[in-house]
């Protein structure tokens, strides 16, 4: 006792340090902690992403001297104005969107009976593999992987010498090729949610469709299809604002066609107009929170 | 003891089934009758949910032959057959409400929208589910869950109804009044239950007959009465409640009675010191005494070295008395029409029903 009274308080126990007191004050305050713990990455999100998409979004309603090529800013609807009266914006818009829909119908197409055959027929064991096989594409860089594809579809190519015995040729550079790559490339984010969403379906579901006499399309679509239908909204936001937003990919394999992604970036370099760059870029984030707003009203969203 | 057994409901031969070199059902044979409340019982891996499973046809046998109502279904696949499988987990669709839920069943087979409600409204009445027709699995308690299950397998008028472990999740106040629920379930509406469980207790309540399973095997096929007054097996004798091996011999927990000093323990059948025809007596030593509220359980060590489990009812006693016991001299007796003899180690394989 003797040994301990010297650092006891009143109670023999060694007087708290101030790591101590902190610990407890934060134990004691939950809203502190959580100011804490949440500042920095709050500021991050409101800084950095909602910042920069507001700053976009400002400029966009600036202009540019025409003889200096300084940003003037004042408040005009110019850009805004331009993007509807020409009309090849408009149709660049639309093939983009065409694009990005293209993209996400093909992905789905091949990514669910993907997912569905790695969740519920493959062994278990044999599911990492498939699973690092499908991510293996991820960790090749962006450009290889297109200008792998930009060989591929050469005249002469392996497309060419593949497809030749049943009488067809590569598809050659423009829009099909550009949504075969884009396809390629945005096939895994497709595939991820949508083997998570079956993988979290019990089987038992299953069994018990087929057990009160549902046959196994039938199974599909009244048991499946609902429960991993958020899982496939998720992938489909990916491959949409991922094709919608993309501009190297057609810019490789593309041919003469060019998206709003291409506009962005003239008006940036070559054509030196930032505000008008800006006006487009608002293009995509208004298509897609449209797309996302449909998507909420489906109540997909409150299940990811 | 078979009295009412005409047509059998489910006719199993020699059925095998194997996942990669584990023999999970190693050569079934069993006829289930109709109207029968038949049980499963054996512990985790004695092949009982996969016996369930293959009847189901979630599963495709390695060998042997299922008949349901005498029609041979070994190679149909789960929706061509006339059973219906309330699940462990009840497999509810989460995505729809109660009411869609039992209709699914009437809705594949395209029965007529009306007939449809009408009928899924009355399953859910027999379970006592009025008014829960909207609501979704997620905001249902466990046991109103499991009443969903059942309604949604009764309503399609299955010949056979296969349960599996159904009250395992319940709490147990929970668990004794779903028992009762089922029997009167059963007995109502007439159908097979085919139920499987690990808890001996449920399978001895509810069951017309039990099936004790045991890697793959089936042990015994009895009565709850047959299978646990008279178990064929040592494996049976220890899984179906306690035994005690006395020499040669074994003896249940409450068919002892333990004198002791002060008089007997709550055994009111043989007074002190009376040694009828076939009575049994042995001495020993109390090592351990439990008390259980309704019940004291004894551990003795006997003279000759075997340690036998006593059960005493609690008639007169409280606790304050039975615990002074430990370690006290005993004498016990038993009666010799409740000894029963086992057959050493050897699984022999049962003969079917």
């Amino acid at each position: 006792m003797t040994a301990t009274a010297e650092a006891g308080g009143a109670d023999g126990r060694p007087a708290p340090g101030p790591r101590r007191r902190a610990a407890a004050l934060l134990h004691r305050r939950p809203r502190l902690r959580l100011s804490l713990l949440l500042t920095a990455p709050l500021a991050w999100l409101v800084v950095v992403y909602l910042g920069a998409l507001a700053a976009i979004f400002l400029t966009a309603f600036w202009s540019t001297d025409v003889f200096t090529g300084e940003v003037v800013r004042q408040f005009t609807l110019a850009n805004f104005q331009t993007l509807v009266d020409e009309p090849v914006y408009r149709t660049v818009a639309l093939r983009s969107l065409g694009v990005a829909v293209a993209v996400t119908v093909i992905d789905t197409a091949i990514g669910f009976p993907m997912a569905l055959y790695m969740a519920k027929v493959a062994k278990p064991k044999y599911r990492p593999y498939l699973m690092i096989a499908i991510l293996a594409p991820l960790w090749a860089a962006y450009l290889v992987k297109a200008y792998a594809w930009r060989v591929m579809l050469s005249q002469g190519g392996l497309l060419d010498e593949v497809l030749k015995p049943f009488g067809l040729s590569s598809p050659g550079y423009g829009l099909p090729a550009t949504v075969l790559v884009l396809s390629y490339l945005w096939l895994p984010y497709m595939i991820l949610p949508v083997y998570t969403g079956l993988e979290r379906l019990p089987d038992s579901l299953l069994d018990a469709s087929g057990d009160l006499g549902a046959r196994p399309v039938r199974t599909f679509r009244s048991v499946v299809l609902p429960l991993v239908y958020p899982s496939l909204v998720a992938g489909s936001i990916f491959t949409f604002s991922l094709s919608l937003g993309d501009y190297i990919t057609v810019k490789i394999v593309g041919g003469r066609s060019q998206l709003l992604g291409n506009v962005v970036y003239d008006n940036i370099g070559a054509a030196n107009n930032l505000p008008f760059a800006a006006a487009v870029a608002t293009i995509p984030v208004v298509v897609m929170l449209g797309y996302l707003a449909a998507a909420r009203r489906t109540g997909a969203l409150r299940e990811l | 003891m078979f009295s009412v057994m005409p047509a059998s409901a489910v006719r199993i031969r020699d059925l095998r089934k194997t996942f990669g070199s584990v023999e999970a059902v190693a050569g079934v044979d069993l006829d289930i009758g109709d109207g029968e409340f038949f049980s499963m019982l054996g512990p985790s891996g004695s092949g009982k949910t996969t016996v369930l499973r293959l009847i189901a046809g979630f599963e495709r046998p390695t060998g042997g032959t299922i008949e349901l109502g005498g029609r041979d279904v070994t190679g149909l696949a789960p929706f061509d057959r006339d059973v219906n499988t309330v699940f462990q987990d009840y497999a509810l669709f989460p995505h729809l409400d109660v009411l869609r839920n039992v209709e699914y069943g009437l809705k594949v087979r395209r029965v007529p929208k009306g007939k449809r409600r009408e009928r899924a409204l009355a399953a859910l009445h027999s379970v006592r589910l009025d008014g829960m027709e909207a609501r979704r699995p997620g905001e249902l308690s466990g046991g109103q869950r499991q009443r969903v299950a059942l309604a949604r397998a009764l309503v399609n008028e299955p010949k056979v109804l296969l349960l599996d472990e159904p009250l395992g999740a319940l709490d147990l106040k929970l668990r004794e009044e779903m028992q009762v629920e089922l029997k009167s379930i059963q007995r109502r509406a007439g159908i097979t239950f085919v139920f499987v469980t690990h808890d001996q207790e449920e399978a001895l309540t509810l069951s017309d007959r039990v099936a004790v399973l045991d890697r793959g095997r089936i042990q015994q096929v009895g009565t709850p009465a047959e299978v646990y007054e008279r178990p064929a097996t040592e494996f049976v004798a220890g899984f179906v409640g306690t035994s005690n091996r006395i020499g040669d011999v074994c003896v249940r927990p409450e068919k002892i009675h333990v004198h002791t000093e002060g008089g007997p323990q709550g055994g009111q059948g043989g007074g002190e010191g009376l040694t009828g025809t076939g009575d049994r007596e042995a001495l020993g030593t109390v090592a351990e005494v439990v008390y259980a509220g309704a019940v004291t359980r004894f551990v003795i060590d006997l003279e000759s070295g075997d340690r036998v489990v006593a059960l005493q009812q609690n008639l007169r006693t409280s606790s304050m008395d039975v615990l002074g016991h430990r370690g006290a001299r005993v004498r016990i007796s038993w009666h010799e029409t409740h000894e029963f003899h086992v057959s050493g180690t050897g699984p022999a394989p049962a003969p079917a029903s």
